[in-house]
């Protein structure tokens, strides 16, 4: 129950400082907000690492290699779009 | 040690996605912002390579590479009109990667002690569920703005009940992976349901609703890494998972409220059927709709000082924004202001016009929000409506009894001369004819979004 709540903790406070910074974002710049907020959540790849990574059965494998490439495609590919989205954003003149 | 240097390593990227994100409240940083991001999930992935469980290279090593080069083909081909159906996509790859670490976790590395069971449980039943709801409905999102499906509702009759049963029958599911001895296997039950339910979910959202969609499922992606912190304890995954599903959530909020309606009204509100006191397009058009070619458009820049342009979906289907863009230029080297008016929910995904006209090289400063350049119309001389329609829509002001009424709008009516290029006086997604179309000050040019920006383009240098 104590880790719960700590990880519960976490998750609310995360929330909140998620609410406070993005709340500030202006609304020229919500589709790279959405595709770099989308690479970030990406970050499931380290779960998929360790879960394919570790020696168990045939399935889990193949379970775990292809969350690998699914959380791999969204985070390079999230962060290169991105990248090339806000590079186009320029100031007049 | 090894623990403190990877649970370290995970403060900091989490510091990092923060700091990216704060990076992206101005154009100015967001390019650096992005980077810090990508920087924090670089070094997350490099410390989680050390970890000792990690015995078999080949599959670790093999699933980075596939997975690296189809993303970046991705994200480097992509045209900026599609860029809808890729965020959906890669969307639904994030919930699909949470569901599947949440469920190998749940069948190979043995179930912990008693007193974590419940969370451990719980927690991979809520990222089986979401997760599994994120990727179908991405899925079928992504078909629908594809086009390999019509973008149209699809809903059959009980749908609505069928969800509510099936959500129910899900989630009851879920709580009873707690209980049973073999969760390993309830688990993909939860999964199979929450697939379908993420099919039925979104096809009968219609297109113009698809803004609100792609921010939700945004939110769930998010929601399901979360979900996953929770299986694997993991608190990276937790504060990189709940920012996203702020982040998610509010623009879901946002758009929502640029369309005058609830969630639930998007998510489960089939359109009733049209009311009695509707006008038919006949009674609203007939006889007062005027058409002008470019030509006798061009004349009406001639003194002109302050022009608007409001682009719509039917700008990205055209691929109008270039058109779109060097008209503005030409009109600027004649000494005529000129502004973007950019209504949230124009386009298929929030700021999807922004992104476009931004690939033209408009400066962001041009784009103004509704709010800030609804009262400058009275003095805008020619308002040029490209490819938009019920966003535009006076009904929402004035009649009560309509499907738009109360969705805040641009108020182009108000401008001196209003030209709408548009191929057809067919209704928008709402299905609702536009008095716009009738009014005295407004002039139709039919035709594509492009093909008349550039007949617009050569008939002003012709008459130069």
């Amino acid at each position: 129950m104590e880790i719960f709540l700590t990880g519960l903790t976490i998750f609310v406070l995360a929330i909140f400082a998620g609410f406070e910074i993005i709340t500030k974002i202006p609304p020229t710049l919500h589709t790279p907000l959405m595709s770099g907020a989308n690479a970030i959540s990406g970050i499931t790849l380290v779960g998929a690492l360790v879960a394919a990574g570790a020696e168990q059965n045939l399935l889990t494998t193949v379970l775990g290699f292809s969350a690998i490439v699914c959380a791999t495609i969204n985070v390079v590919g999230g962060f290169l779009v991105t990248n090339r989205m806000l590079a186009m954003f320029k100031k007049k003149g | 040690m090894q623990n403190v240097l990877i649970n370290g390593t995970y403060l900091l990227a989490s510091v990092l996605f923060i700091l990216g994100l704060k990076g992206l409240t101005h154009p100015r940083t967001a390019v650096r912002g992005n980077l810090l991001g990508a920087l924090g999930m670089f070094l997350a992935v490099i410390v989680t390579l050390l970890d000792q469980r990690i015995v078999d290279w080949t599959v670790v090593l093999a699933g980075l590479l596939v997975g690296t080069a189809v993303g970046t083909v991705l994200a480097v081909r992509i045209q900026m009109t599609a860029m809808p159906q890729l965020v959906a996509l890669f969307n639904g790859l994030g919930g699909a990667a949470s569901a599947l670490v949440a469920g190998t976790a749940l069948m190979g590395a043995g179930l912990p002690d008693r007193e974590l069971m419940f969370q451990y449980t719980a927690a991979s039943a809520a990222a089986g569920l979401i997760g599994a709801v994120t990727f179908w409905g991405s899925l079928v999102a992504f078909a629908k703005l594809q086009e390999l499906v019509s973008e149209k509702p699809m809903a059959f009759p009980g749908q609505q009940v069928f969800n509510a049963i099936l959500a129910a029958v899900s989630l009851g599911l879920g709580v009873w992976l707690m209980f049973t001895p073999d969760p390993g296997l309830w688990y993909w039950g939860v999964v199979i349901l929450a697939s379908i339910l993420g099919v039925s979910l979104v096809t009968p959202i219609g297109g113009a609703d698809m803004p609100v969609v792609i921010a939700l499922l945004n939110s769930y992606s998010g929601l399901a890494a979360a979900a996953t912190g929770f299986v694997l304890m993991n608190n990276v995954l937790i504060i990189a998972g709940s920012l996203v599903g702020a982040s998610g959530l509010i623009l879901t909020q946002i758009m929502c409220h640029a369309m005058n309606r609830s969630l639930p009204a998007v998510l489960f509100g089939v359109a009733g059927p049209p009311s009695d006191k509707q006008m038919t397009a006949d009674q609203v058009y007939g006889g007062k709709v005027k058409s002008a070619s470019p030509d006798e458009v061009a004349m009406l820049f001639e003194g002109a000082r302050r022009v608007v342009i409001v682009p719509g979906y039917g700008m990205a289907v055209a691929q109008a924004q270039h058109a779109v863009a060097e008209l503005a230029e030409l009109l600027e080297s004649r000494d005529i202001e000129v502004e973007y008016a950019i209504h949230p929910v124009a386009g298929r995904m929030p700021g999807h016009m922004n992104v476009l006209l931004a690939e033209a090289d408009v400066p962001y400063e041009k784009l103004k929000d509704m709010d800030d350049i609804n009262p400058t119309f009275e003095e805008t001389d020619v308002v040029i409506v490209n490819g938009s329609n019920d966003i535009v829509n006076p009904l929402a002001r004035t009649d009560t009894q309509s499907l738009l009424a109360g969705m805040p709008i641009l108020d182009v009516d108000k401008a001196k001369t209003v030209v709408v290029v548009k191929r057809s006086l067919s209704p928008g997604f709402a299905g609702v004819p536009n008095p716009l179309f009738a009014a005295p000050n407004c002039l139709m040019m039919f035709g594509d979004g492009k093909k008349m920006m550039l007949e617009l383009i050569s008939a002003l240098k012709a008459a130069a």
